[in-house]
């Protein structure tokens, strides 16, 4: 189905089952344990063995020597993979380092070897015995050190000067520079990375944890130098992603290798001390933030400049982005620059781009705001604009932000604030109020899916789309539910095989809106399929209730497959919709913080997110959402760094005793809005995503408000209690 | 993890000799030995399992005071109800320590013997003079923001972890053992452990195979007891710095500090300067103090947290 047209009226919209507040129909498979996440793949393949991979010491240099004698004779040993024994191995298009080193040694806890044994313990053991003799050689660690060596990165963004800039800048009667730092963030999703592999002759198959089973296949088949049928990838369950699990990592690769190497199925899990610094990461940035005013607080002219490293092949990290979008003004700079690092890759995490993006503009909003001596709330909504202020004839497709705005402010009690800082004290603590502004884009990529109708009734849903604990097997069953005109427990949902047709899969908040549109494509084909089958007009049958009706005349749904199943494939395809239309997600962030006037310990008190996302497919699984992702922002804020050690090379805090992320005595009361909003430009589901949404601007509304607590302004993320100590109050 | 044999000692004597093998270690709740030998940085040869030894009591002395056996778990300890009533500083920093599921596994003894934190010494790839003496130190010039201030040396800059050390040493706790040849002794808790000189590997005064039965607490001194842990997060995180604070109502009193230095700092002689308040207690405190740039915040971190429990100790007072 191609959607290059608005949606019009269409089944969805009777909301009968979606957008219903909903449970999670896996839900009892999870909390009885009896749902298979990779690891747990215990009745997928006989007679598995267990590998445990061995990391490199160094962060950039050469393998000189392996020394296996040591593991080889430990007890259980079955088998040990190196670069050396591992065959030819190409790099997968979505990888920037290989996944096994050898020689070349890429960066800190690059895979080395895998060592295959009878039981888990033995093969740590044995991994442990491993010794390996390196030739270190000098790497770049420090991005402020490596900044002046950025590039443009002209794929991803290229330089946006609309106006002059420099021009309007230098003549604005109020003016603003400050510059602003990002630190490197781990996913620290709670599923480490596991791959057990089983080798059928020259048939892999995988069971993984991954969110993007289409591309893992091709990236498999391309590493391993095989053609992409003879691969099977299988993700039923994954227990997050966060953008840590969209590409295949070691664990996939040494797995396969070690079960061929092995001749038996061998499963492979990443350690939690090796996650950090073996996968992936949110990269850190510097990025600085000019902005120029009339006196009344209209913005004349933005300049958003950011840097971010990586190792070569590696991607930029987006985050000036969302200032090409966000505000109006006329005269505006936004770049990035990639510099060359050798530090781990650094790749997607949540709201790539958008999230430390906004970490800092929605800083520098308040700032501007209170250089202007406006309130933060009405100087975002003087500056709002409806249209994309770049190419200003392309509407946005749905703006809602300063009714998030304006109803946030309102639940939240915003005029209780006092705009001097530091003014409101409650015993030993000082209270504080942030806010910030939501955004981020909606993004829509080709989904499929087939959908049988059987002969019992039942309605089988079938697609390679994931649920990374997003709710996707709750959404695409009540989309087929609504299609169809059955109840919930009439579908069956299975998800995560790549013997099923190709979905977008689980990745920037496009997940819940693009599968289930392509579920919807599916459905209409075999609605079609029914109502042909029954006689009756397809383009006018109304399915509900188990029943399909053409006026008068009603015939059980179930009667249609009584001479045999029947199927509806097809996938959603988008049209240039997207280019006439710039289509986003809105919200708006409040924060409110008491901050220890001792000691600078900071507690979030009451958090509100505002949201403006489209249709909502079910409240329940978006709430949720949005609350993980709020969390994940006040992490951001407060706690969350890869603590660079900038002499070796590595994230130092690579377990979850020192990459601290909040514990629920960190998270206060969580309140979440949907403003009720249809968006007929992005799908026939009329939705968007939410996902991500919910973590853009969170740590700014954290930031803003521990400003607003204690007169600290700090630009440097997380906002640690060391960087406040020096403007809290003397102590008598 | 490598392979190691495991026995049951059947009296604490036993459990004294049987740990004179070479490479033998004692295993109580196991919350921190297991994790360190699954890493590959605890290695022993010999596990001695003391946790049927009956050591797990509580009782009074005739002292006056309380007599906490060695497995005493810390969960119990904490909510013991003289413990709470007489020793609320002990009660209150092992709640502040690790998290519920820990403390029901984690014993009194095992909590003073806990390893370092510091994030050099749990990576195996890294140059440690705890871990593998005569390497080296990593941390030294790298990632310090959380390691010590004082006590330290060119060796080492590690800290001890322990939030219950820091209320047994405020409380003046004595550590009681016996050894390999059945003799018994008492250790002041300040002698307990070591700084790390040239020898950071070796963290306590405990002989090889010396094996503590129990800590004992002297007769209850009064006063309003307060902990503060500050840290990053507000629950399950190590210390950055955290104050325990025992204040009498003539304005004199104990404090320790952990988060700091290689053992619970206790300095008697700043102790004494209380009456004239926190910066003069913690500039003697701190006296000698080597801070690198990523720690440096803590020094003020103790006086400004001992200002805000001395506050909090008089309004309760």
């Amino acid at each position: 189905m191609k959607f290059d047209t608005p949606a019009t009226t269409n089944p969805i919209d009777r909301l009968k089952v979606i957008g219903q507040p909903t449970e999670r129909i896996e839900g009892p498979l999870k909390t009885s344990g009896q749902a298979t996440y990779a690891y747990e793949q215990h009745e997928a393949a006989a007679n598995q063995a267990y590998g445990f991979m061995v990391d490199s010491a160094i962060a950039k240099g050469r393998i000189k020597a392996i020394h296996l004698d040591d593991a080889k004779a430990s007890p259980g040993v079955l088998a040990i993979v190196t670069a050396e024994n591992a065959g030819k191995l190409d790099k997968g298009d979505y990888n920037a380092a290989h996944l096994l080193a050898g020689p070349e040694v890429q960066h800190y806890q690059q895979a080395v070897a895998l060592v295959v044994a009878e039981t888990f313990e033995q093969a740590r053991a044995a991994a442990q015995l491993v010794k390996v003799d390196y030739e270190t050689t000098d790497g770049k660690f420090d991005l402020a050190g490596v900044k002046h060596l950025g590039v443009e990165p002209k794929d991803e963004l290229p330089d946006v000067n609309h106006g002059d800039f420099d021009k309007a800048f230098a003549a604005a009667p109020v003016q603003f520079d400050q510059t602003y730092t990002t630190p490197d963030q781990s996913h620290a999703m709670m599923e480490p990375h596991a791959t057990l592999a089983a080798w059928k002759g020259d048939q892999l198959t995988l069971w993984t944890s991954n969110q993007m089973v289409a591309w893992s296949v091709g990236d498999i088949a391309k590493t391993l130098g095989l053609p992409k049928e003879k691969v099977r990838l299988v993700s039923p369950y994954i227990g997050g992603g966060f953008g840590g699990k969209l590409f295949i990592r070691a664990d996939a690769i040494l797995a396969a290798l070690g079960a061929r190497m092995a001749g038996r199925p061998v499963k492979v899990a990443l350690a939690r001390p090796q996650m950090a610094n073996n996968t992936t990461h949110r990269p850190a940035t510097i990025q600085r933030i000019r902005m120029g005013a009339t006196a009344d607080g209209k913005l004349t002219a933005i300049a958003h400049e950011g840097w971010s490293g990586n190792l070569a092949d590696g991607k930029v990290e987006l985050a000036s982005q969302p200032s090409q979008l966000l505000y109006a003004a006329e005269n505006r700079r936004v770049s990035m620059r990639l510099a060359p690092l050798d530090l781990p890759e650094g790749n997607a995490m949540r709201a790539p781009g958008e999230a430390p993006g906004l970490m800092v503009l929605e800083i520098a909003m308040d700032e501007m705001a209170e250089r202007l001596k406006m309130d933060p709330v009405q100087f975002r909504i003087l500056n709002d604009t409806q249209v994309d202020p770049v190419k200003t004839e392309r509407p946005f497709s749905q703006r809602q932000l300063v009714k998030c705005l304006q109803i946030g402010a309102e639940k939240f009690g915003w005029n209780q604030r006092n705009a001097k800082p530091g003014t409101r004290r409650e015993g030993r603590w000082l209270i504080g109020m942030g806010v910030a502004a939501a955004f981020r884009n909606n993004l829509l990529v080709k989904s499929g899916a087939r959908v049988r109708l059987e002969q019992d009734g039942k309605v089988i849903v079938e697609t390679d789309m994931t649920d990374i604990g997003t709710g996707s097997y709750t959404i695409i069953a009540q989309t087929a539910a609504e299609m169809m005109g059955v109840g919930l427990d009439d579908v069956v949902v299975r998800l995560g095989d790549s013997d099923f047709p190709v979905s977008a899969g689980s990745g920037g908040q496009f997940g819940g809106n693009c599968s289930t549109a392509g579920v919807y494509a599916a459905c209409v084909k075999l609605r079609e399929a029914v109502a042909t089958r029954l006689g009756l007009a397809a383009d006018q049958a109304e399915f509900a209730d188990g029943q399909v009706r053409v006026g008068n005349q009603s015939l059980p749904l179930r009667n249609a497959a009584e001479g045999g199943a029947l199927v509806g494939e097809d996938s959603i395809e988008f049209g240039d919709l997207a280019e006439k239309y710039q289509q986003s997600t809105f919200g708006a962030h409040f924060a409110e913080v008491a901050v220890d006037a001792a000691t600078g310990e900071v507690r979030v008190r009451r958090m509100l997110a505002v949201c403006a996302a489209g249709r909502i497919l079910n409240p329940t699984s978006a709430r949720s959402q949005v609350i993980g992702a709020m969390t994940m922002g006040v992490g951001a804020a407060l706690m969350e760094e890869l603590a660079v050690d900038k002499r070796l090379g590595f994230f130092v805090n690579h377990d979850l005793a020192g990459y601290e992320v909040p514990v629920h005595a960190d998270i206060p009361h969580q309140d979440v809005i949907f403003l009720d909003e249809t968006d007929p430009i992005s799908s026939p589901m009329k939705a968007k995503g939410v996902g991500e949404l919910g973590i853009c601007g969170v740590s700014a509304a954290v930031a803003n408000a521990i400003y607003n607590a204690t007169g600290a302004r700090v630009r440097e993320y997380p906002i640690t209690l060391d960087k406040i100590l020096d403007s809290l109050p003397e102590m008598i | 993890m490598r392979a190691f044999n495991y026995t049951r000692a059947d009296s604490p004597a036993a459990a004294s000799q049987a740990a004179q093998v070479e490479g033998a270690k004692f295993i109580a709740g196991g919350t921190n030995l297991l994790d360190l030998m699954k890493l590959d940085i605890e290695t022993p040869a010999h596990l001695i399992d003391v946790n049927h030894l009956g050591l797990d009591q509580i009782e009074a002395t005739p002292e006056g005071g309380l007599r906490i056996g060695a497995l005493v778990r810390n969960t119990d300890l904490a909510a013991d109800a003289r413990v709470r009533k007489d020793y609320a500083l002990l009660s209150r920093a092992l709640l502040a320590g690790a998290s519920g599921q820990l403390r029901n596994m984690a014993t009194t003894a095992g909590n003073l013997l806990q390893r370092t934190r510091c994030p050099y010494f749990y990576d195996t790839h890294q140059a440690c003079n705890k871990r593998n003496p005569g390497s080296g130190c990593s941390a030294i010039g790298g990632v310090t923001r959380q390691l010590a201030v004082i006590g330290v040396s060119d060796a080492c800059i590690a800290t001890h972890p322990s939030d219950m050390a820091i209320a047994m040493r405020a409380l003046d706790a004595q550590i009681e053992t016996v050894r390999p040849d059945g003799s018994t002794r008492s250790i002041p808790m300040a002698d307990l452990h070591q700084l790390p000189g040239n020898t950071p590997h070796i963290e306590t005064s405990l002989m090889p195979g010396e094996f503590i039965t129990a800590v004992t607490l002297p007769a209850p001194v009064g006063g309003t007891h307060i902990y503060h842990k500050v840290r990053d997060r507000s629950s399950y995180a190590f210390a950055l710095v955290s104050v325990g604070l025992i204040l009498q109502e003539d304005g004199t009193g104990r404090v320790a500090v952990g988060g700091i230095a290689p053992k619970p700092w206790r300095v008697e002689a700043a102790e004494a300067l209380l009456p004239k308040g926190a910066k003069a207690v913690s500039e003697r405190l701190l006296e000698g103090a080597t801070p690198t740039d990523d720690n440096h915040f803590k020094l003020t971190l103790v006086e400004r947290t001992l200002a805000s429990v001395l506050a909090q100790a008089r309004e309760t007072a």
